[in-house]
């Protein structure tokens, strides 16, 4: 079986995060890695290639050349091979585009299964899994909390609001995983030396059969018009509950704003 | 006047707060068709025609029960395509951001997700990066699909005459594929939905796994109760009520963080409540930074002793 895993290289959310004069994210102002969300899809890869032989996990990210460090670390945790697509052409596509280069790469990469992240953390729209199955075809097996495979079909356990349900879909198919389930590791020692032997190709736009016009920024079909910092919050009254003094604070603050 | 469809969410022809807020919406941009897909659309209807939709469609298969997301954004398409709307909003939500995806590449059309305010030309408005930026954008291709985030316009009554429309849909195979062969329902709190409610009291860590001062608050406010991540893990509160990024993005009138440090991961899904009251023990916690009142004290007596007073109050 061969599972190609999407992940995304983002700014650290822990760092300043900008953006650029062409309202596109600021790449470069901020240090970037591996969506954190998307480790739990890498996680879950590993863990159904630790019970059998024949699984191969095939990293795939799009994005510029800094993005090759999700592959890196994707490789350290285990994954046998990175794709990185990059090409110019690319910089500022929307939701539509991103699915669309995404689908095309999976397409020529052609595994069994594609497990993605809950949401990248820097756009978090949680739309691209929807959008590539869509794209593909494809059945899509959202917010899973558990991931198994049996012969040709792939299940997972949701945890919904209203039920718990179990889904399955014959393969190939995309999965999205949530962060519940099951802590990514950590690359090990061994791992991150095993990492410099594998290999990452470089996909671009022309070897997916795309023209640069249909994706970037000049082709999207969503437009940011204007960003602006908002205002931090003026900091608040901070109050020690000493002689119930933070009691009767708050107790003020629900009456006065007529939360009761 | 463009006709906007308004994808209604319900439950079984109960609708929820946020379709109304929708149709407010909805009526700045044009004339709101409301869309019920599954049943209960006779039901929707009584409400919805309380809020200004004049017309309801009714669609509903069998399929929207048995299989995942497909196969609504496939009927969505056949009424698109019917209608030729001028912009369709839905609430929201993590399985209408999915419906909502499919849709825009089925219809060729440019999506928004997650706004918080639509405007009458519009253009939307976006939080991003932890609240610290706002962004304004627009669709510039087909019509635009937009969701739109609960509690992003008042849900303004006008009251109007109301006609069902049953509207068939086919769906085909290909849509039916991601089966749900199981499904075991949960029992309902009897609390207000989390992501709809006014005032949500939430929990983390430093209840130490004690959620009944927090429970015991909420229902003195008649608000919903949440949890953070790290008491969900611990297993104290079950997954549906945690907020942040990963959980439900909940924008209440009042949000009130007990126990809870305001990890970046949680304030993604809490900073746009109108007002935030934390109570921490830590006067260093960082959650204090952007509360409006902080409680530097022990949850354990500050909650039980702002419920007395509350239910004092209330008498
Ligand atoms: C990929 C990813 C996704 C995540 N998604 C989410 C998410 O959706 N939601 C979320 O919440 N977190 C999320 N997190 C986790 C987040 O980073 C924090 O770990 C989590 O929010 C911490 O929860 P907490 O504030 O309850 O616990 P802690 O950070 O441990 O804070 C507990 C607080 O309680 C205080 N306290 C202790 N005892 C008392 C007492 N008796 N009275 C008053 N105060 C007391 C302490 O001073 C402390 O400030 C995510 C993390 C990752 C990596
Ligand atoms: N540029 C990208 N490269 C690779 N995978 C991506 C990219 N963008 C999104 N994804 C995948 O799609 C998931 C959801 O992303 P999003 O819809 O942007 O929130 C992520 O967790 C990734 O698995």
């Amino acid at each position: 079986m061969r599972i190609v895993v999407l992940v995304k290289y983002v700014p650290d959310a822990t760092g300043e995060r900008s953006f650029a004069a062409d309202g596109t994210v600021d790449r470069a102002a901020a240090d970037g890695l591996l969506s954190e969300l998307d480790e739990y899809a890498i996680e879950q890869a590993l863990q159904l290639a630790d019970q059998a032989d024949d699984v191969e996990v095939v990293a795939m990210t799009l994005g510029p050349d800094d993005a090759v460090a999700a592959l890196k670390r994707s490789l350290q945790m285990g994954a046998s091979a990175g794709i990185h697509i990059n090409d110019d052409a690319v910089h500022g596509s929307d939701a539509l585009a991103t699915s669309a280069v995404l689908a095309a790469a999976i397409t020529k990469a052609a595994p069994d299964l594609v497990i993605c992240g809950m949401a990248s953390t820097d756009g978090s729209m949680g739309v691209i899994p929807a959008m590539i199955a869509e794209r593909l075809g494809w059945p899509a097996l959202t917010f899973g909390a558990t991931l198994s495979v049996q012969g040709e079909t792939v299940s997972i356990r949701r945890d919904g609001d209203v039920a718990s349900q179990t889904i399955e879909a014959s393969m190939p198919a995309v999965v999205r995983v949530t962060d519940q389930s099951g802590e990514p590791r950590y690359p090990s020692m061994k791992g991150i030396l095993a990492a410099k032997k594998k290999s990452v190709e470089e996909w671009t736009l022309a070897g997916l059969g795309l023209q640069p016009a249909e994706v970037g920024l000049a082709a999207a079909w969503t437009t940011v018009l204007e960003v602006t910092p908002r205002p931090p919050k003026p900091a608040g009254r901070v109050v020690p509950d000493s002689d119930g003094a933070g009691t009767s604070a708050l107790v003020d603050f629900l009456s006065t704003g007529k939360y009761i | 006047m463009s006709q906007v469809l308004v994808v209604v969410e319900h439950s079984g022809g109960v609708v929820a707060k946020p379709a109304l807020e929708l149709l407010t919406i909805a009526r700045r941009i044009g004339e709101p068709i409301a869309v019920v897909l599954g049943g209960g659309a006779e039901q929707a209807a009584a409400t919805l025609a309380q809020y200004g939709a004049r017309r309801v469609l009714s669609v509903d298969a069998p399929a929207f029960e048995s299989f995942l997301v497909a196969p609504k954004a496939e009927a969505l398409a056949q009424v698109a395509e019917a209608v030729q709307p001028g912009a369709v909003l839905f609430t929201s939500t993590l399985e209408s951001k999915e419906v909502a995806a499919r849709l825009a590449i089925k219809i060729g059309a440019g999506l928004i997700t997650d706004a918080t305010d639509v405007r009458s030309d519009q253009t939307t408005i976006q939080t991003v990066f932890a609240g610290n930026w706002s962004a304004h954008a627009q669709v510039r291709t087909g019509v635009p699909v937009i969701t739109v985030k609960p509690n992003s316009a008042p849900a303004e009554p006008a009251p109007t005459e109301t006609v069902v429309e049953p509207v068939g849909v086919s769906i085909s195979d290909a849509a039916k594929t991601a089966r749900i062969v199981a499904s075991e329902p949960k029992r309902a709190s009897g609390r207000p939905d989390l992501t709809e409610a006014a005032i949500v009291v939430s929990g983390g860590r430093g209840t130490g796994g004690d959620f009944a001062a927090v429970e015991a608050l909420a229902d003195a406010l008649g608000a919903a109760v949440g949890a953070s991540r790290a008491a969900v893990d611990s297993g104290w509160y079950p997954h549906s009520y945690q907020v942040g990024q990963t959980g439900k993005t909940v924008s209440p009138q009042l949000y009130i963080a007990a126990g809870i440090s305001g990890a970046i991961q949680h304030r993604a899904g809490m900073q746009t409540s109108r007002a935030i009251v934390a109570i921490n023990k830590d006067p260093e916690a960082p959650i204090f930074a952007f509360a409006d009142l902080g409680v530097v004290g022990d949850l354990h007596t500050v909650l039980p002793a702002v419920t007395a007073e509350v239910a004092a109050r209330k008498s």
